[in-house]
């Protein structure tokens, strides 16, 4: 092994001064979309380090490295999983099963900012944000008019809510129950990512420690009431919107992740109890090789630490499964088509990074909400990569690349560094109270920003190849802004005819047991039941709970 | 002695994407004025009441969540009303071009869009601050 090296180190020495001798680089800076600087060639020196059973392995087998199924897309391809969501729950329902006729294989819910607050629709701070960025819930009435003539025991459902998800859970358990599917065949994902949001996301509502309360709750329902369930989708995508470095989303998501799963062992649960319906989401961004590497990191360094750490058994426990989404902040709104090829680049990523479902972005949206012309060539995107261009035949194709494997171990080592540093702040909440995340996302976004008014990182169509007096020529989908008027009716009527004594007391009694500090789960679920809205039962808890303000840095 | 031009960089509504407006404001304040980062979760009340207290030259308002034709207009009421028609109110954030027009004619000084360089902005506040000098 040693002298081959050593022959592979002479080789290289005496290519260098001979064949690569004269050969000049571009004046540019070779660095990943992260700005981590790239050498001009790899080789087994890079590889020295990586012992093929221990690090890189089999697709299937610990540390699952090269992906968590054996046969990977061979066996099912990855799920379709297009987020849709505006206007009215009749508007989102009708695009649902749009997109369900034309072979998507999953639903992904996208809320509007009320919902994705705790607010109703008729919300004074509401104004202007009814039904705009995603489909308006305020109640069970919604959430029955979003699933119409949707069997909620055929379709796995991924809700993007984080506050309330543990009301929009219950709303869906009361549908399921009203369409008479038990809650044990439910099947979807509730984003119930809590901890991103206060790094990246920011839409917080209470403070983090009763926040974290209700997450573990809702994990611990789900564990012993709908098991199909996965319980929080621990998510980088937000953090990387934000500006993060491709090492900080891996670092501080699977931060994020340990502090969940400490949580729910802190309250009393066993790993394994809960830990196989965790799940991820990852952004894919430009950099090719860098989010393969990513992706494989991630899975390599979550298998370690729950089986090594947190004494995880059930190999379950061990496979980091994840949903991916193209990079929306790499989207220009220059050349808009230019986006889909863009799109693509990053979906293939996650595709050969092993994900579990994609949902790839249409070309509009810088602009606005995809169009369904543009929303329709973003499925299609996937359905090339899965039919057409081979990638799906074989599991893993990059590993044994000497950069891939250098990269993918590389960003491990890095992310371990990070792990060190957020434990020497206290943890993953005193980190977010004193700024960290904040800062050093913030920092990643000047600097990408700084090297695109300097030129070291070209954007085409932006900073390269623009055309000056380009005019947007594309449909770009109009929000009819009277759904903030429907709404207010719609809800007007509901608290006229719901049974206002049951309200009452469902809602009391969700106050006491937040008080005795029981699950929420169960009491949430009568408040669903019985017509409380959204808004109804966050105001309850948060004269509990009281709420959260971020000190404003920049 | 001629102050520096104060900024007050506001996101208002229920959106929570600050990246933009963070990277503005850093940039702005490397420009060479002074900026004020209003935080999260503003309201149009609350972004005309700190411009007022902390005497701002301009307002530059972040918004992606295209609720940007019910809050512009709001703010632009607001500023009417605390005679502030001297200051000037910049957007920016996921607003489409035909929108952006209107909003521009109703009083908004100028909308950037995606993939604007911030020395664009700068550049465009120097130039109304010098029109404003040349006036008074």
């Amino acid at each position: 092994m040693s002298t081959e090296k050593s022959k592979f180190e002479q080789e290289r020495e005496r290519w260098e001064k001979t064949t690569a001798a004269h050969a000049k680089d571009r004046p540019v800076k070779f660095m990943t979309t992260s700005s981590v600087p790239i050498n001009e060639l790899y080789g087994p020196e890079d590889m020295q380090h990586i012992d093929f059973d221990r690090d890189i392995g089999f697709p299937g087998e610990f540390p699952y490295t090269r992906g968590i199924h054996a046969n990977m897309h061979r066996g099912r391809l990855w799920t379709m999983r297009q987020f849709a969501g505006f206007g009215t729950a009749a508007d989102t329902n009708k695009r649902f099963k749009y997109l369900l006729e034309h072979g998507q294989t999953g639903l992904s819910t996208a809320f509007d900012l009320p919902t994705l607050m705790g607010r109703d629709s008729d919300d004074p701070l509401s104004e202007g944000e009814v039904g705009v960025c995603g489909v308006a819930i305020s109640s069970l009435r919604d959430m029955e008019r979003l699933f119409e003539g949707i069997p909620l025991d055929k379709v796995s459902t991924s809700m993007t809510i984080n506050s309330p998800a543990a009301m929009l859970l219950a709303f869906y358990i009361c549908v399921a129950e009203k369409q008479g599917v038990p809650q044990a065949k439910l099947r979807g994902t509730l984003q119930n990512d809590i901890l991103k949001e206060y790094i990246a996301q920011k839409e917080f509502i209470f403070p983090p420690e009763p926040s974290m309360k209700i997450v573990v709750d809702t994990i611990h329902y789900c564990a012993q009431n709908v098991p199909e369930w996965n319980t929080i989708s621990v998510s980088g995508y937000h953090i990387r919107e934000a500006g993060s470095t491709a090492v900080q989303e891996l670092a501080f998501t699977l931060a994020d992740g340990f502090a969940y799963v400490e949580a729910a062992v802190a309250a009393g649960m066993s790993v394994d109890e809960f830990a196989p319906r965790l799940s991820f989401f990852f952004n894919s961004h430009l950099d090719f090789f860098e989010e393969i590497a990513k992706f494989r990191a991630a899975r390599r360094i979550w298998a370690r630490r729950m089986r090594d750490q947190y004494g995880a058994q059930d190999e379950r426990s061990w496979k980091l499964r994840f949903h991916t989404q193209t990079a929306g902040c790499s989207l220009t709104g220059q050349q808009p088509f230019n986006n889909v090829v863009r799109t693509a680049f990053e979906g293939l990523a996650g595709v050969l990074g092993g994900t579990q479902s994609l949902h790839t972005n249409s070309l509009d949206e810088t602009w606005a909400l995809p169009s369904e012309f543009a929303a329709k060539i973003a499925l299609r995107t996937q359905q090339i990569i899965a039919h057409e261009i081979g990638v799906a035949n074989t599991v893993d194709p990059l590993a044994g690349s000497y950069f891939v494997e250098h990269l993918t171990t590389k960003m491990e080592n890095e992310a371990e560094e990070y792990f060190q540093k957020i434990d020497a702040l206290g943890g993953v909440i005193p980190a977010i109270k004193q700024g960290f995340f904040q800062r050093e996302i913030a920092a990643a976004a000047r600097q990408y920003q700084h090297e695109i008014e300097r030129k070291e990182r070209i954007i085409v169509g932006v900073n390269a190849y623009a055309e000056p007096d380009e005019k947007l020529d594309i449909p770009i989908l109009k929000i009819d802004h009277k759904v903030e008027g429907e709404q207010s009716e719609n809800l007007k009527k509901l608290r006229a005819e719901r049974d206002n004594t049951k309200v009452r007391q469902t809602l009391a009694q969700l106050k006491v047991v937040a008080q005795e500090d029981r699950n929420l789960m169960p009491p949430l679920i009568d408040c669903s039941r019985a017509y409380c809205t959204l808004g109804e039962m966050i105001n309850v808890l948060k004269s509990v709970y009281g709420t959260w303000r971020e000190e404003p840095v920049f | 002695m001629q102050r520096k031009i104060r900024v007050l960089v506001g996101k208002v509504g229920l959106d929570g994407h600050d990246r933009g407006a963070k990277v503005i404001a850093s940039a702005l304040r490397d420009g060479g004025f002074e900026v004020i980062y209003s935080g999260l979760h503003q309201t149009p009340e609350m972004i005309a009441e700190a411009a007022l207290q902390e005497d701002v030259d301009v307002i530059g308002i972040s918004l992606l969540s295209g609720a940007h034709m019910t809050l512009f207009p709001r703010i632009m009421d607001l500023m009417k009303k605390n005679q502030m028609e001297d200051v000037l109110l910049l957007g920016g954030g996921t607003i489409p071009p035909e929108e952006a027009k209107q909003l521009e004619s109703m009083g908004v000084g100028k909308i950037f869009g995606p993939g604007t360089d911030t020395r664009n902005i700068i550049e465009f506040i120097r130039s109304w601050a010098a029109t404003r000098v040349a006036e008074a």
